[in-house]
């Protein structure tokens, strides 16, 4: 048995897998997660004050994760931290592993106590959020990101909306617009923004090897059955375009899309809404990873080998920053990444189950990517007025006009005359649609290396709260030490 | 025609008794289910905005819903920029919308 310690950054389906596994390898594991409940957004479900006989049939695998929860809850060998903001990762001249600190305690809350954790061994388990392109009008409210809806109705059955317009692209739209339905909202459609004929070729080839994922296929049949009976529209090919109203949303404009994501002007036609949920994918939680020096591959995930490590020794990462599978995928890479974090082998055979279902589910992914990854054609659709960065409120006009003066390839330097991605979500709604459409207007892209990713400080801090730990740091000499060589 | 939370009696998943809590937004009383976040309670309440924004003065509401695009944060019991779906809500709360004006710039 292992006497390895293992800490563990999210509690979604990785996390948690990963800290079963690697107590069932012997290790001692502390697992954070910054909200004040197990199950990540996956399995966002209602807080304790809130008891339901029959919760489970708002998830998928409910009894994977109450088995997890359960086990987890009741091991003294695992010691759960909630309320848990990471906020920096640093790795001291000469450790093994890097030093994390968080602040912990209500959200946001100007008491939060700061906390430090090293460990033997680092398993990243940190998923993803959504990515929502800009469109007129996305910055009115009754504009949410499809994982909101999701959110809100799993976690405390509001419905964002009673008249609600899905869209996006992904097979994530599908279980939100379920959810939206248990939840009392009437969903007018689903507008998925790929055509059929791409659906089909990204994910008929080597239809064999979907066979081991059945379960999946399933659950995919769920969710039709639950369009068919709640007779909600499943369209392809289509894409909300624009958000309209004067203080809040009102009507939609729907139109369809070239297989580019062009819009064909002639097919706009107008819906009235009172909420519009619209994600086209995720964007991966990546700045721990980078903060621990982890290498990205080209379509920037986290690298990892078959034991789920990264380039970084005793860093391992598993679930949405390897690549976006879903929730196997994310069950198998994380009991994988946590017994190795352990000391485990992959070849041991408590793991080969896993090591197989990882085979099957990962294959996912490309298939997701290729039936409905983003296409450039979709800055068709914006207008001089679109705000591309919310929070500094930066128009598609002004970020263009911006990198047209300046001239630079920088993107930093594109970022600091422009004000995009520099606002307090840190560039996590906008960054990559910035670096996107910098990139179409200087041919040739960016090339100063610089990606919007990259965030030192993982968390926004509160002043008070830094000078409070430097006080702490330098009475006492527990903490790690912030000399460089 | 809003948002709404589902009335217990209509909900599939059989929910239990819930404990009442009331905030106090923007001077205005608004009653919630104890283990609901801030913006939840809010916009349950038919509201979707409670923020301006510094530049133009746009309202914005709930947008992510986890924690990430910080478009819905709010002053709570005095704390500034809290995030409103991620702070669950406890009763007596005193909540206020935010904005924040841009500093003035002199010619």
């Amino acid at each position: 048995m292992s006497h390895r310690s293992v800490l563990v950054i999210g509690a979604g389906p990785a996390g948690l897998a990963a800290a079963r596994a690697a107590r069932a390898a012997g290790a001692s594991v502390t697992l954070l997660d910054s909200s004040d409940y197990l199950g990540g957004q996956y399995w966002r479900h209602l807080p304790a004050a809130r008891p339901a006989g029959n919760e489970k049939v708002l998830h998928h695998g409910w009894s994977t994760f109450s088995a997890l929860r359960r086990e987890l809850e009741a091991d003294a060998g695992c010691e759960i931290v909630l309320g848990a903001q990471v906020w920096a990762l640093e790795t001291a001249h000469g450790a093994e592993a890097p030093t994390v600190h968080a602040l912990i305690g209500p959200v946001d809350g100007i008491r939060r106590s700061g906390r430090s954790f090293t460990a033997d061994a680092l398993v990243l388990a940190t998923g993803a959020h959504d990515r929502t392109l800009p469109f007129p009008g996305w910055d009115l409210p009754g504009v949410f990101t499809a994982g909101a809806a999701q959110a809100f109705a799993k976690g405390e059955r509001v419905a964002v909306g009673s008249r609600v317009v899905v869209a996006g692209a992904g097979p994530f739209l599908l279980p939100v617009a379920a959810s939206l339905t248990q939840s009392g909202a009437r969903v007018l459609g689903v507008y998925e923004a790929n055509g059929i004929g791409r659906l089909l070729r990204g994910w008929l080839p080597r239809p064999w090897r979907l066979l081991g994922a059945s379960k999946k296929a399933g659950e995919a049949l769920g969710y039709l059955r639950n369009h068919l009976g709640n007779r909600i529209p499943y369209r392809t090919g289509q894409a909300v375009i624009a958000a309209h109203g004067t203080d809040r949303v009102e009507a939609v404009t729907i139109a369809k899309l070239d297989a580019e994501w062009r819009p064909i002007p002639s097919t706009a036609r107008r819906v009235s809404a009172d909420a519009v949920c619209v994600s086209h994918g995720f964007t991966p939680r990546l700045e721990l990873p980078i903060a621990a020096g982890c290498a990205l591959d080209a379509d920037r995930f986290v690298t990892v080998d078959g034991r789920q490590a990264t380039t970084t020794a005793s860093v391992y990462a598993a679930g949405e920053i390897t690549g976006i599978g879903g929730v196997d995928a994310a069950l198998a890479e994380g009991q994988i990444a946590g017994h190795c974090a352990a000391g485990g082998h992959q070849g041991d055979p408590v793991v080969k189950a896993a090591v197989a279902a990882r085979a099957t589910f990962t294959d996912f992914a490309s298939r997701i990517e290729a039936a409905h990854g983003i296409r450039p054609g979709w800055t068709a659709w914006l207008h001089e007025d679109t705000l591309v960065c919310r929070c500094e409120e930066v128009s598609y006009g002004r970020l263009c006009s911006a990198a047209s003066a300046t001239d630079s390839a920088s993107l930093r330097s594109q970022k600091l005359s422009s004000r995009a991605g520099l606002g307090i979500c840190q560039g996590r709604v906008c960054g990559r649609t910035v670096e996107q459409i910098l990139a179409a207007e200087r041919p040739g892209g960016m090339r100063d290396g610089a990606s919007t990713d990259r965030r030192p400080i993982v968390a926004p801090v509160r002043i008070g709260e830094l000078a409070a730990a430097a006080a702490d740091q330098t009475s006492s000499p527990t903490l790690i030490s912030t000399e460089r060589p | 025609m809003a948002a709404r939370l589902l009335p217990a009696g209509n909900d599939p998943i059989r929910p239990g008794a819930t404990r009442a809590l009331s905030l106090s937004v923007d001077g205005e009383p608004i009653d919630g289910v104890e283990g609901q976040s801030i913006a939840g309670v809010i916009l349950a309440s038919g509201r979707l905005s409670w923020r301006r924004t510094s530049s133009e003065g746009k309202p914005r509401g709930l947008f992510c819903g986890i924690g990430v695009c910080f478009d819905c944060i709010v002053t709570v019991n005095g704390e500034r920029d809290v995030r409103a779906c991620q702070r669950r809500a406890a009763d007596g709360d005193v909540v206020q919308s935010q904005h924040d004006a841009l500093p003035e710039v002199r010619a």
